[in-house]
């Protein structure tokens, strides 16, 4: 992973707002009271969604207020973990996994779909800037491969046409809804689910 | 005592120690790169690798506890594998160009790569390639070369307590920086280029300057500040080219403060190599024998008590010595050597020390600190209270509000009120000091310097006598005093003072009552030069030669042998690594010479004989580096008034003491890089 | 084929209903107090019996895990922590836990917390799973509605709480000691060892850690006793467990089995298959991304629990068999593990930070066909430097699914390396060669 790059153009000021500050405020409840820094993943996460999914340099020196720790600790957390993003994203942020198992069912056609449709580089926003798209290691679905994340929601059993109807609704602003894309239940064995499942067992 | 055996040796060891403190005691060397005495331990480097009986893989010996039975082998083709293994890694990605690297012949890659490592690499991919990153005027950075070994990270967070060094990202991209490249804010900063085992971290001053094997290395002690930090000077010619620390468990450790270690540039800077005399309005370059005949001329004419003398910051215990018997024949008794009008009773050597001693520190279970700020005063100290703060959790409180010191504290107050109250038992602060089994109370130079500087000073000392907090197993008083030349100035001018008329040289001065004022490297001096004829004696062009009818060029605190006593009274010596500027001469020197003219009298046959009577004037001496004896105090309480007022600490300008940091490039970059540090702390 | 009747998690494809009415009708939350009743000594040794295993990937006994917590609380609280970061590739089953069986999980936990002696579990779930973590927090809140959690939990006279902690995108979270590290805020780089998380933990405190599947059986396990668990699959691999099979199978799938099912059988009744037929199948990866593969010949006969796999040089690890046939480039396919390995490093200690890339680009080379015969010798010396010689176990992780590669597809590989060597055997040339050697071979 190399590092993340900061976005040159930094907004000056960061503040939760206030429904924010009271979702802090109980998140900081859940951990005791001397380790205030626990926060800090949660801090993010919502400092990242309340800022249309990027994480200003003000937001971390606020938070780092905020918990009272060093600029720094926060910073290496920020960069540390993958999930953070340090520049604008797309108001749709499409992931795709192309870790083996997706890789062994054609994660790569994907991956040129998006190239072909959003942008032709990873994190390089669509020319409308509503779309961007990054390659990510394995998003633990697996058995629906090969799949990808937009925003919150897994597309899963994909095929090229429907990664194209996908995308092609995101880009349009209307997503599709997320899910299997070859109409089974969740991880079930798709044709021959050899015995239905019995409710209560002995 | 448990045992373990190493390579076939069983060794005792002692409970907590580690495999690889232990095979240090059995003198069986473990290579190592993150792992370091005075930082936590990080196990990330894997070079220490050994092989442990019953364990199929080789174990980080820095970080696994050493245990009663354990067998341990060190010489084993497993151990060498891995040691191969792990130094293979460690060199892939690092570049080869120790040519140019100013860590060659002191890098502890390459000295271990010669041993450890194999002779070629089989990296055959492109080596990574890592930004550099800026971390200040001291630092200069290559990251391509860092090993990820964390030690700087550490000794940020830990010892200089200022967490500001991190590592960024991840995997083979993680790399060390500074929060957005800021200068790191720390007075310590720079110990992290002695840490850093390669050439990612080195100095910035000294860049290129010279390779290790071609400096001269002299043994010394640091005047910068009253702490007495362990030095080494390392010369090329005349000119200093660094100073490094040297370990001193009892005072700075294994560090120095970034003003000990980069005044030096100061010494080549600003010189004063010929006497200068005033014509007219102008100081013109001139000799010693028409510099020497002026003053002694003038002298000659004046009454002794127009006649007088200020002992500078940064003076040795013989040249003060000197400078007294110099006072002595000419029978005037205005000598001084504070440069501030802060409260000394020079009665008994305990009232002008810090009693507990730094090594104290750590044993203490309270520390009260009075009007001082002792990041900026005694940064060393500072460094050691934040270790028992870190260590042993001492609760801290302050009297006045001295900022940021890297550690948490409570502050109890800032009036001469709220120290009254303490003496009266009305402030809780009177509980918990009693009830304390160590308590330290460190008094700084600017409570002694407000009005109530006595009342202060002397309540302290009952207070705590009368609680049984001085004697011979522990003494709780503390005075924090600031120049390297105080404390051996006080010992042997302390015939001088007057107790009750503390600041009597001061009066004078500003009552006009001097005719001649003679500065021995006395640069700090607030004066309002009028019709005294002002003779200045030191090695920098700085404030007090520019107020001087005639100046006369001394050597640096490099260029002579001298031996200082630091604030707890430890004498130490300072020793000669370079010679005087020019024509400049060692300050006794000098005095004797205008001594001779006035009165054909040779002050001194020679510095032994200068020495060895100067020793004798040192009170309580015990010997050399030794802390002095202890004397119980016998002397009766002497009142003083009290004023009611706001306890003042008084801002240093850190980077611009004296008169070398004045003189110093690389110090007036920190300063300017420092600007907003004493306004916003460490956190900005 | 596991009967239905032993099957534990019948909800795994949600057929029936997440929410708590519904996992009441399956016999969640039955006789919980009763159970509780019995006490730690009972509950630890009930589970001893079971012989469960850790379902995270090392297999350690987890009610020898249990009884490491210090028997009586002392000044400082314990914890109980759930690891659900699950982002070993190949791997899915605690998804399916958390989205349909979350009250299993939760009863569990209760259970784990009470015979450990923490108030408090802490449930760390990978930050991609976001609407898993959702819709455990709504099943929390509903076992909080019906009284089985808080104060008083079930009626037990225990207090217990549950917290969600969600990681971000680390895969070296799922680590336990990293997990820690970034439930406390930090960075998820691992600790050294000793000390032991069961002794210093979370906030320096005694903490059991636990993979979701491990937890969600408990419950099940001591309604119907450790008998019944431990008469399923072999001696000391007992028990069901979720196989996740995925890669070129027909059907691939979540499924349920019996430990110590022939892996044959399972990916053909359960997966439907190999595509192209079991004939077309080339490797497998038993047990998620960290386990070396088995070639098709040990396939055939191959059981799938951890000690027949340990002797196989494999393991079972998280069950997350990825199953590869012939149309696949092999080392394409482990050249994106290794890069997965690469990426995931922490960075924290040297073999694993420099070693992971550096195995990484020797395969993309050999893919590329630009590795030479010495690279082949060179990536194997590499894995062993990395192997045993790391914090924790990411570096065999990384390593053994290389070693896998080159102990069952060297030939494969060498047909690929016919790149010259840049320096030929006897042939020296000088700019590369130490001049004093020459010059004593040469006199
Ligand atoms: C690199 C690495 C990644 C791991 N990832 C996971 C994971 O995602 N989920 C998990 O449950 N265990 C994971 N583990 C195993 C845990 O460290 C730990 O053994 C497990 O959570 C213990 O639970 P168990 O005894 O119930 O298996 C991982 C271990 C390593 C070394
Ligand atoms: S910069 Fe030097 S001290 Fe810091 S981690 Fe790198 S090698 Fe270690
Ligand atoms: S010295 Fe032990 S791992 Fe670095």
């Amino acid at each position: 992973m190399s590092i993340k790059k900061i976005h040159s153009d930094q907004p000056k000021n960061f503040k939760f707002t206030d429904e924010n500050l009271l979702v802090a405020e109980e998140i900081l409840k859940k951990y005791p009271k001397t380790n205030k820094k626990s926060a800090l993943m949660p801090f993010l996460y919502l400092a990242q969604k309340q800022n249309q999914n990027w994480i200003p340099l003000a937001a971390m020196k606020y938070i780092a207020k905020y918990l009272s720790i060093p600029y720094i600790s926060v910073y290496e957390v920020a960069t540390f973990y993958s999930m953070y993003n340090l520049s604008p994203v797309g108001k749709y942020f499409v992931q795709v996994c192309t870790t083996s198992p997706c890789l062994l069912r054609g994660a790569d056609k994907i991956v040129k779909i998006c190239k072909e449709k959003i942008s032709p580089n990873e994190s390089e926003l669509s020319k409308d800037s509503n779309c961007s798209w990054v390659e990510v290691e394995c998003l633990g679905a697996c058995v629906n491969a090969p799949m990808m994340q937009i925003n919150e929601d897994y597309y899963e059993d994909l095929n090229e046409t429907n990664t194209i109807k996908i995308i092609d609704s995101i880009i349009k602003n209307k997503p599709l809804k997320p899910g299997s894309y070859r109409g089974r239940k969740n991880t079930s064995p798709e044709k021959l689910k050899n015995l239905i499942q019995e409710e209560k067992n002995a | 005592m448990p045992k373990i055996t190493i390579n076939g040796k069983e060794i005792e060891f002692q409970k907590g120690m580690t495999i690889l403190q232990a095979c240090d005691l059995a003198d069986v060397e473990i290579p190592r790169f993150c792992y370091h005495e005075k930082l936590s331990i990080a196990g990330n480097c894997r070079m220490c690798l050994v092989e442990m009986e019953k364990s199929a893989k080789p174990v980080a010996s820095c970080a696994m506890p050493a245990a009663e039975g354990m067998i341990i082998k060190t010489n084993t083709e497993f151990v060498e594998k891995a040691r191969k293994g792990v130094m293979e890694f460690l060199l892939a990605n690092h570049p080869l160009d120790c040519p140019v690297c100013d860590q060659g012949g002191e890098c502890d890659l390459q000295d271990q790569s010669l041993y450890y490592g194999v002779d070629k690499s089989r990296f055959s991919e492109n080596k990574r390639d890592v930004k550099d990153k800026y971390m200040g005027p001291l630092i200069k950075t290559q990251m391509t070369r860092c090993i990820h070994c964390t030690r700087c990270v550490r000794f940020a967070t830990e010892v200089a307590g200022v967490p500001e060094i991190g590592a960024i990202g991840r995997g083979e991209n993680m790399e060390i920086t500074t929060y957005l490249e800021n200068s790191m804010k720390s007075e310590l900063s720079a110990n992290v280029i002695d840490l850093c085992p390669v050439g990612a971290l080195t100095s910035k001053p000294y860049a290129f300057e010279a390779r290790p094997w071609e400096l001269k290395k002299t043994e010394s002690i640091d005047v910068m500040d009253a702490v007495g930090s362990n030095i080494r000077v390392d010369t090329y010619g005349w000119e200093v080219k660094r100073i490094l620390p040297r370990i001193n468990e009892d005072i700075n450790e294994e560090w120095i403060s970034d003003k000990t270690r980069y005044a030096c540039d100061g010494l080549l800077k600003q010189r004063l190599d010929v006497p200068y005399i005033k014509k007219g309005n102008k100081l013109e370059k001139s000799n010693w024998d028409e510099a020497i005949k002026l003053i002694s001329e003038k002298i000659k004419k004046l009454e002794p008590s127009e006649v007088a003398g200020h002992i500078g910051d940064m003076c040795s215990i013989e040249t003060i010595y000197a400078f007294r018997r110099f006072f002595e024949n000419l029978k005037s008794t205005n000598l001084e050597i504070r440069e501030k009008k802060f409260f000394i009773n020079p009665q008994e050597k305990l009232n002008y020390l810090f009693n507990s001693s730094i090594v104290g520190i750590e044993k203490s279970d309270l520390i009260l600190l009075i009007g001082c700020n002792p990041r900026h005063e005694a940064t060393m100290v500072n460094a050691r209270i934040r270790k028992a703060f870190v260590k042993n959790k001492v609760p801290i409180y302050s009297i006045g509000n001295p900022g940021d010191l890297t550690y948490e504290y409570k502050i109890a107050g800032d009036r001469s009120e709220d120290i009254k109250n303490i003496f009266e038992e009305k402030n809780e602060i009177s509980k918990i000091l009693k009830k304390a089994k160590k308590p330290m109370v460190i008094i700084g130079e600017s409570a002694l310097e407000t009005k109530s500087g006595g009342f202060i000073f002397e309540g302290f000392k009952e207070f705590l006598n009368n609680n049984g907090f001085i004697n011979e197993k522990w003494n709780a008083l503390n005075v924090l005093i600031q120049n390297a030349s105080t404390v051996g100035g006080l010992d042997i001018c302390s015939s001088f003072f007057e107790i009750q008329d503390n600041f009597s040289f001061f009066d004078k001065l500003e009552n006009k009552k001097f005719k001649f004022l003679y500065l021995l490297g006395s640069d700090n001096l607030n004066i309002k030069k009028e019709n005294e004829f002002i003779v200045y004696q030191g090695s920098h062009g700085d404030r007090g030669a520019e107020i001087a009818d005639i100046i006369l060029p001394g050597a640096a605190y490099t260029e002579q042998n001298g031996l200082f006593s630091n604030l707890e009274g430890r004498v130490q010596e300072c020793r000669k690594a370079s010679y005087p500027a020019g024509d400049a001469k060692e300050d006794w020197k000098i005095l004797s010479l205008i001594s001779e003219k006035i009165d054909n009298k040779k002050l001194f046959k020679s510095f032994e004989v200068l020495r060895n009577e100067a020793i004798k004037e040192i009170k309580n001496f015990s010997q050399i580096n030794q802390l002095p004896d202890f004397k119980k105090s016998n002397s009766k309480k002497i009142q003083f008034s009290y004023t009611p007022e706001k306890i003042d600490i008084k801002k240093l300008d850190y980077y611009y003491s004296n008169s070398i940091c004045r003189s110093s490039k690389t110090m007036s970059d920190c300063r300017l890089n420092n600007k907003s540090f004493l306004k916003d702390g460490t956190n900005n | 084929m596991l009967k239905q009747s032993d099957k534990i998690f019948t909800n795994l494809y949600n057929d029936f209903g997440w929410e708590i009415d519904s996992a009441l009708k399956r016999d969640d939350w039955k006789n919980t107090k009763d159970i509780i009743s019995k006490g730690k000594e009972y509950l630890i040794s009930e589970i001893k019996n079971s012989e469960l295993r850790g379902r995270g990937g090392a297999g350690f006994s987890t009610g020898l895990k249990w009884s490491f917590a210090p028997k009586e609380l002392g000044s400082r609280p314990h914890y109980l922590v759930i690891n659900a970061d699950e982002s070993e590739p190949g791997t899915c089953k605690d998804r399916d836990i958390l989205r349909f069986e979350p009250q299993k999980l939760i009863e569990g936990s209760l259970i784990a917390g009470y015979a450990v002696g923490a108030h408090v579990c802490y449930i760390y779930i990978r930050g991609e799973y976001f609407n898993e973590g959702q819709r455990l927090q709504e099943a929390i809140n509903q076992a909080y509605e019906k009284k089985f959690l808080g104060k008083n939990a079930c009626g037990t006279g225990w207090d217990f709480d549950i917290h969600i902690h969600y990681g971000a995108g680390a895969y070296i979270c799922g680590e336990e000691t990293a997990l820690l590290e970034s439930i406390e805020g930090n960075k998820g780089q691992p600790r050294l060892k000793p000390p032991f998380p069961a002794l210093v933990g979370l906030y320096g405190c005694p903490t059991i850690v636990n993979n979701v599947e491990t937890i969600a059986v408990v419950p099940t396990i001591l309604r119907r006793g450790s008998k019944w668990f431990s008469s399923l699959g072999k001696p000391k691999n007992t028990g069901t467990k979720i196989f996740c099979i995925s890669g070129n199978v027909n059907s691939p799938c979540n499924v349920e089995e019996e430990m110590g099912i022939p892996l044959k059988e399972l990916i053909e009744k359960h997966a439907g298959g190999v595509i192209g037929g079991w004939e077309n199948l080339q490797a497998v990866i038993p047990g998620g991304s960290s386990m070396p593969l088995l070639p098709k010949k040990v396939c055939d006969t191959i059981t799938m629990d951890f000690d027949s796999l340990i002797e196989n040089k494999s393991g079972l690890g998280t069950a997350g068999v990825i199953v590869i046939n012939k149309d696949q480039d092999i080392v394409a396919c482990m050249a994106r593990i290794a890069r997965f390995y690469k990426h995931e490093s922490c960075g924290q200690c040297t073999p694993c930070r420099e070693g992971a890339g550096w195995m990484w680009r020797i395969l993309e080379r050999t893919v590329k066909r630009e590795a030479t015969l010495s690279d082949i010798d060179l990536l194997e010396d590499v894995t062993k430097q990395i192997e045993g010689h790391t914090i924790c176990a990411f570096g065999e992780g990384s390593a053994w699914p290389v070693q896998g590669l080159l102990r069952h597809f060297r030939k494969d590989i060498e047909k690929r390396c016919s790149g010259e060597p840049i320096v030929k055997k006897k042939r020296d040339i000088p700019y590369l060669v130490d001049q004093h050697l020459l010059e004593k071979k040469n006199a």
